[in-house]
């Protein structure tokens, strides 16, 4: 393999890999509050990604930048993350794991197909939103706009782990997982903390629309399910619950699909989804996690 | 300062309290003794609204806590301090004294200063994870939280519990010392001596009633009380 083949390579991964890792948090976060897993995840993507559809065209008709679809993509699914916590999630929260598992795949195929009613089942190609000339380094050459992608995944990421670490809001997003009634007697109103995961989970995956978009500028309603399904298998192999797991699981199956391609383009996805059940024989819990009995 | 009439509380078919009324005065220490499953920790869970009741009434300062969110009751300078200390393991010591002061941060970093000087343990430790320290440090972490939130009145759910005898000692003294800064306290032991010996009037409590009430003093000669609770 050359050099600018495999630095090419590199940077595709990185880019996959972010775009992987930022739907991965909304997982690992809703996860790490609820212990859920939120099956529908991906499909807010596919929300964002038609919001972003929608948006772009009226923000430049209407003079203003193109990135402004982005904020209105982030509002729409927080708005929908706190909707579907609050309407269909809330009132099994005390039913028990299966039934919660069952709630969030009935909510998958209902988006989907709501999005396919309201949108048709056909592809829609998303504008462009950064249009930035691509460089050439060291004899590759690089689009800016996968440079930019990586960049605001990595902003992001960091942005979040400082929120988590730093702000009250962000400690009593980890105080609520580890003692409800600890940070109940604490003063956290536990219900709220936990749309606020939602919504901020949930908004996460606009950024991911919008990073996916500027790659594969693609729409269709069942969009999120393949994303989704690695998203999630990123989020296993970092150790769900884990803000960074999240993070460096989702670099490795962007790297391991980019580059698995390289080698043995009709294995990619067999070796990705085979990456699931590896983590899960020889440590279920994660690179980053620590074991704690059942999940899911 | 409290008062608690005729609190009933069920779980399912089962009645945990069977209207129990009880009162703790400005400045008390007001012990709850009794045997395993006789609903003191029940009584404490229900005032701080961690269990719904199903009847009766809860004031403290003049508020109603029945219709208070579980989650303001701290803002009423009501703090708790559950059994089995329920620190939260995956934060360090200082990121749990800071989550007592989460109702109230206007001032977070003196409190917690006072709090460091009475237990030099817990800076020492501060950047350690909770969960790794031993039980009586997160003990004394457990009140330490319970104090960031500048309380009036403390709800104390066995303290003592899983102490070695020394440590035993040094907790009484702890919630004496608490108590002389004027904070009022209401303690659930299984230790009816140590506790008795601290306090000022106590309550016994049986299967969801209250049979024996008193000043503390007389309690510890009450033939009854000795022999069921004090072993004589």
């Amino acid at each position: 393999m050359t050099f600018s083949l495999f630095f090419q390579s590199l940077i595709n991964g990185l880019n996959l890999g972010a775009i992987y890792a930022l739907i991965a948090l909304g997982y690992t976060m809703v996860y790490g509050i609820i212990r859920m897993i939120n099956f529908a995840h991906g499909d807010f993507i596919m929300i964002g990604a038609y919001t972003l559809f929608y948006t772009i065209p009226m923000m430049v008709s209407a003079g203003m930048p193109a990135w402004l679809a982005v904020v209105v993509a982030v509002v729409v699914c927080g708005m929908v993350g706190i909707l579907v916590e609050t309407f269909a999630y809330r009132p099994v929260r005390k039913a028990g794991p299966m039934s919660a598992l069952i709630t969030a795949l009935a909510m998958s195929i209902f988006l989907q197909n709501l999005a396919m009613v309201l949108f048709g089942s056909r592809p829609h190609n998303v504008s462009t939103i950064f249009s930035l000339p691509s460089v050439s380094v060291a004899g590759v050459t690089v689009s800016l706009n996968v440079v930019l992608t990586i960049a605001i995944g990595l902003v992001i990421m960091l942005g979040l782990q400082l929120f988590v670490k730093k702000t009250p809001l962000g400690k009593a997003m980890r105080a609520v997982p580890q003692d409800r009634d600890a940070s109940t007697l604490m003063g956290i109103n536990v219900n709220r903390i936990i749309t606020v995961t939602f919504a901020i989970g949930s908004a996460l995956a606009a950024v991911a629309a919008l990073m996916y978009c500027t790659t594969y500028p693609r729409v269709t309603n069942d969009m999120g399910t393949t994303m989704g399904m690695k998203a999630f298998i990123a989020a296993v192999l970092g150790g769900i619950g884990v803000i960074p797991g999240a993070m460096l699981g989702g670099v490795l199956i962007g790297l391991i699909e980019v580059f698995v391609r390289l080698f043995a383009p009709g294995w990619y996805e067999a070796v990705t989804y085979g990456t699931l059940i590896v983590i899960l024989l020889v440590k279920p819990s994660g690179i980053l996690g620590r074991s704690t009995g059942e999940k899911v | 300062m409290l008062e608690v009439k005729d609190l009933k509380v069920n779980y399912g078919a089962v009645q945990a309290l069977d209207g129990i009324s009880l009162t703790v005065k400005d400045g008390e220490i007001v012990s709850l003794i009794g045997a395993n499953g006789a609903g003191k920790t029940t009584t404490l869970r229900t005032i701080t609204g961690l269990e719904k009741a199903s009847a009766g009434s809860i004031i403290f300062d003049g508020h109603d806590l029945r219709t208070t969110e579980p989650c303001k009751i701290v803002n009423l300078k009501l703090a708790h301090v559950p059994e089995g200390r329920h620190i939260f393991p995956e934060m360090t010591v200082e990121e749990n004294l800071e989550m007592g002061a989460y109702a109230d941060p206007s001032d977070t970093a003196g409190t917690m200063a006072k709090i460091y000087e009475r237990f030099p343990r817990l800076r020492e430790r501060r950047r350690q994870l909770a969960g790794t320290l031993s039980g009586g440090e997160q003990q004394m972490l457990a009140v330490g939280r319970a104090l960031m939130s500048r309380p009036k009145m403390i709800l104390m759910d066995e303290p003592s519990m899983g102490l070695s005898p020394l440590l035993v000692q040094e907790i009484f003294d702890i919630i004496q010392e608490v108590n002389r800064q004027g904070i009022t306290i209401l303690l659930v032991e299984q230790n009816a001596q140590m506790a008795l010996s601290i306090s000022h009037r106590a309550y016994v409590l049986e299967t969801g009633h209250i049979t024996i009430e008193g000043d503390a003093k007389a309690l510890l000669k009450d033939e009854r009380v000795k022999k069921a609770y004090l072993g004589q």
